[in-house]
């Protein structure tokens, strides 16, 4: 696993053409042979580019903050809110929600692969997948966490989750303060990938407004 | 098996380094390696235990040293050639030369968003009680099968507590290698930060593992 996304700004510099014919060969290969559709190939990677994603999951949080039914429908069966919601499918078929609270932090990885909740989250970022997190994370996991920026206390618990099988897991973060009188919409905006992975915690008002700020 | 892929408690990769604004792709490549594996997948060739033991018997220096669509890719290329989809040779000159073999479907475009909606469950129906009852203590097996198995290294030995059962969920060490389903309860595992990792570790913290029944032996 390259440490980081190296095969974006550098290294593998010389490969990058390589890889890249490799992939148009082998494309052009299966589409001969029939095997795939190239218009599916099209409307598979529009679906994870602009359709599945992190959005999603953080409109399943933000009903959860705002409707006591739907969080406890949420942590009863998550496949089920998130699906209610239109969230379902390839690598969500199982799903549970880990609700953080004040005594209780929770953290995803996958040690063996790249196991991530798809329907919620869209397609896992690069340090998910690589080895430095997947090897610490459940050894080391307030050493992640800080590398992430988040102090966590001594008392407060922290859960790691691996996901070995075919479960696959989100977290919900603890509603910022000083969110009362927020709509459902801006709740959302709150809630970013990592705080859904537990390697990060929902933003707050005042971090929103400074994430806003070009 | 005990490959590159099983990572947990490993040393010295240095820092996670996230990368601001990260795009879903890098670059056309991993957009093509992405849907290739997945629309090849639905033709029901192989399944996704196969997928993934494609994956770890890579040598593990080239594991370690790959980005994962490098290994996504590289999982798919021995997978058609196993399975005689396609020749080594094909692959690397983008021409056929062999004849098609005869696959289960091909996924149209219209039918993408029906069949990712419906996934791939591998939830099965119970055919007998859960062996172990919530709160009981189990101790995962100290073994170590060459072939695929989602028992990681760092759980084998240690003592933990049933914390809840998920059903019975398809065996990946069979389905891996053509031997079938063989659904077992799968059951989430807690292991204290402490009996995995040692004293130096906070007695407050856990580490859950969704492991299958016959990973586990009463403790």
């Amino acid at each position: 696993m390259s440490k980081s996304h190296d095969h974006h700004h550098h290294g593998e510099g010389s490969e990058l053409p390589d890889i890249a014919l490799r992939v148009k060969s082998l494309e052009s290969l299966l589409i001969e042979k029939g095997y795939v559709d190239p218009e599916a190939l099209d409307v598979l990677i529009e679906t994870y580019e602009t359709k599945v994603g992190p959005r999603n999951g953080a409109a399943v949080v933000a009903r959860s903050w705002l409707d006591e039914e739907f969080r406890k429908q949420l942590i009863e069966d998550a496949s089920a809110a998130a699906g209610s919601l239109g969230f379902t499918g390839r690598q969500g078929e199982h799903l549970v929600a880990l609700e953080n609270t004040p005594d209780t932090h929770n953290m995803v990885v996958c040690t063996l692969c790249s196991c991530y909740p798809w329907p919620v989250l869209g397609l896992p970022p690069v340090w998910y997948k690589s080895a430095p997190y997947r090897s610490r994370a459940v050894a080391d996991p307030r050493g992640v966490l800080e590398e992430f920026g988040v102090n966590m206390p001594d008392e407060t618990a922290v859960r790691v989750w691996d996901s070995t099988a075919e479960i696959r897991y989100m977290v919900i973060p603890m509603r910022p303060e000083g969110t009362q009188d927020w709509s459902e919409e801006d709740l959302a905006q709150l809630v970013t990938r990592d705080s859904m992975i537990g390697t990060g915690l929902a933003l707050t008002p005042d971090q929103l407004e400074a994430a806003k700020t070009p | 098996m005990n490959g590159a892929q099983d990572l947990g408690g490993m040393h010295g990769f240095g820092p996670i380094d996230p990368e601001p604004d990260e795009p879903v792709f890098h670059g056309d490549w991993e957009k093509g390696v992405f849907a290739l594996t997945l629309a090849v997948s639905f033709t029901g060739q192989w399944n996704i235990d196969m997928s993934r033991h494609a994956r770890e018997t890579l040598d593990p220096a080239e594991y370690l040293s790959s980005s994962y669509y490098q290994i996504w890719l590289a999982g798919l290329q021995k997978l058609l050639a196993q399975l005689d989809l396609a020749t080594r040779e094909e692959m690397a000159s983008g021409t056929m030369t062999e004849a098609p073999v005869k696959v289960q479907r091909i996924l149209s475009a219209k039918d993408v968003a029906k069949t990712l909606g419906r996934g791939g469950p591998t939830e099965r129906e119970a055919g007998a009680e859960p062996k172990y009852p919530v709160g009981s203590a189990v101790r995962a097996r100290n073994i170590h099968p060459p072939r695929h198995t989602r028992l990681p290294r760092y759980v084998r030995g240690h003592t933990g507590i049933i914390a809840g059962t998920h059903g019975v969920h398809v065996f990946p060490d069979t389905n891996a290698h053509g031997q079938g389903e063989q659904p077992q309860w799968l059951y989430s595992v807690r292991f204290a930060a402490t009996e995995l990792w040692g004293d130096d570790s906070p007695g407050t913290d856990d580490v859950y593992v969704d492991l299958w029944e016959s990973y586990l032996d009463p403790a």
